[in-house]
């Protein structure tokens, strides 16, 4: 019999967040304490989609929690909030960032397109046409970001940004598919569509070209 | 995230100012480090000075035939400039290695030489760390340490340098330009910019708190063939195990500075003489004296290979 050593999952799992409680000492409060600073909150105005919008935040308010919490566009995914999956890649003013790494308040003036922007159903943009003609997702949850960052690599590799896998630097960038795979790097798919998406971004490179 | 109050500063002297006037001020420019770090409350300011209206944003060419380069020009920008592409090949090599295309489109020139490392111990506030909490330890020796530092280690951290970008301007002796709180500029050689742990390893840089750095230089071209190999657990988008940066010339001397084996980029200089003798010659100069673990002894053996791929691409 296992007896007394007997502990259920449940129990095994309500003791290991007492230990995390216990634990979870704040680096801050731990370290030299200072003077803690209240709550502030402040105003921005930029351009989403087009449309102007101005409102007063927390300034603690990521650009991501700007457009999901207070603008109600959740095209735009929440991952893993540190950079590390580019679901929550937008563009501003006519570049590809991870908005979970930017402050709403230091986006004033700016101009955000999210998946919304791009397009809508009966109205879709190439690439979004693109990644439903060559399957380039399966869950979809990454893809607004997938699909916002595809159609920047395409304008990079136009502008001349060279990347890791440019094999001449003085000369131009090619839209090839080891271009793109190297360039959305900074997109992560669990589903592992990653060679759909590269179908998708040439078909609409060469479309283009 | 703690609280903070923000505001944007359109001088220099106005960034000095305001970080004069708020204990607990920091300086924010593209962000995407030290808001993931204030996620964790591993930064926590009370106050953030944005500094990206100061411009700062241009790259012109020196009195001497370098390059000077505002401090906020992207990652990104630097990367596709035409004249480092052209006469600094090693640094658009650098830097495209480093990161993913959204963090090169926000991050800048100066707040990637100040970017802290990606030690895991650093990273988790549950664990001891003497660079997060001076004093309070190091779980890293004796733990996981595979990614971690080989040479210039200390007994209180052997975090490592995350930056590629900065193993290029090690290499090409980039000087960062600074001003004071008080506005007066200085010039710091980037050989003495970055700083081994010792005992004190919550201190990254040789940068005064409060001072800003407004430019890095780059002197007259090297010429020669420029080479950045970055060898990392995947192909793309990860930190690098090690990195090596080379500049060879066609007599076959040259200069090497390592990324991934230390706290800072990795140069020694007299162990670059031996660049015509070969990898093992240069590497067991310039590691002379590694302190590996059982986990990341392999970085010295990785490190002379890396060296020999480069050598041998830099041949090519």
């Amino acid at each position: 019999m296992a007896g007394d050593i007997d502990l259920s999952r449940r129990g095994v799992l309500m003791a290991g967040s007492a230990t995390a409680a216990l634990t979870a000492v704040s680096p801050a409060e731990a370290q030299t304490p200072r003077p803690e600073a209240e709550p502030s909150r402040m105003g921005v105005t930029l351009q989403v989609n087009g449309a102007r919008r101005s409102l007063e935040v927390d300034t603690r308010t990521t650009l991501l929690d700007l457009l999901r919490e207070h603008l109600g566009l959740t095209g735009t995914k929440k991952g893993c909030d540190h950079g590390q999956c580019g679901a929550c890649t937008v563009i501003v003013d006519g570049q590809r960032i991870n908005a979970c790494l930017s402050l709403a308040v230091m986006n004033e003036g700016a101009e955000v397109t999210t998946i919304e922007g791009l397009g809508q159903v009966d109205d879709l943009h190439p690439m979004q046409a693109a990644f439903i003609q060559h399957d380039g997702y399966q869950c979809g949850y990454c893809t607004p970001g997938q699909i916002c960052s595809a159609i920047a690599v395409l304008d990079e590799i136009r502008a001349g940004v060279p990347s890791h896998v440019t094999g001449n630097l003085r000369e131009r960038p090619r839209a090839t598919r080891e271009e793109f795979q190297e360039r959305m790097s900074g997109n992560i798919c669990r589903c592992g569509a990653y060679s759909n998406i590269a179908e998708a971004m040439a078909d609409v490179a060469g479309g283009r070209a | 995230m703690r609280p903070f109050s923000y505001e944007r500063v359109s001088t220099p002297a106005a960034a000095a100012a305001a970080v004069r006037a708020k204990p607990g001020a920091k300086f924010i420019a593209g962000g995407t480090n030290l808001l993931d770090l204030m996620k964790l409350e591993i930064e926590a300011p009370t106050h953030l000075i944005d500094l990206r209206p100061l411009g700062l944003d241009r790259i012109e060419e020196t009195e001497e035939g370098g390059l000077r380069i505002g401090a906020l020009v992207t990652n990104t920008d630097l990367a596709a400039n035409d004249r480092v592409r052209r006469d600094y090949g090693v640094l658009t090599r650098a830097i495209v290695a480093g990161a993913s295309g959204q963090l090169r489109n926000r991050a800048t020139t100066a707040g990637n030489l100040l970017q802290r490392t990606r030690c895991p111990y650093f990273y988790d506030p549950n664990q001891a760390c003497n660079k997060r909490k001076p004093g309070s330890g190091c779980s890293a020796i004796g733990g996981v340490s595979r990614q971690l530092a080989v040479i210039g280690v200390s007994e209180s951290c052997i975090a490592t340098h995350p930056s590629d970008m900065a193993v290029a301007m090690r290499l090409l002796d980039a000087e960062v330009e600074t001003v004071t709180a008080m506005g007066e500029v200085k010039t710091i050689p980037i050989a003495d910019f970055h700083r081994l742990p010792g005992d004190q390893p919550h201190i990254d840089t040789t940068l005064p708190p409060g001072d800003l750095i407004t430019a890095v230089t780059l002197p007259r071209p090297l010429g020669g063939a420029h080479v950045y190999r970055k060898v990392r657990d995947r192909a793309s988008y990860a930190f690098a195990l090690v990195s090596v940066a080379t500049v060879v010339q066609s007599d076959g001397s040259g200069r090497v500075a390592f990324g991934g084996l230390a706290h800072k980029p990795w140069r020694v200089e007299k162990a670059e003489a031996a660049l015509p003798q070969g990898a093992k010659a240069v590497v067991d100069l310039a590691l002379a004296g590694a302190r590996a673990t059982d986990q990341n002894r392999f970085k010295v053996t990785l490190a002379e290979r890396t060296l020999a791929a480069a050598l041998s691409d830099a041949r090519r």
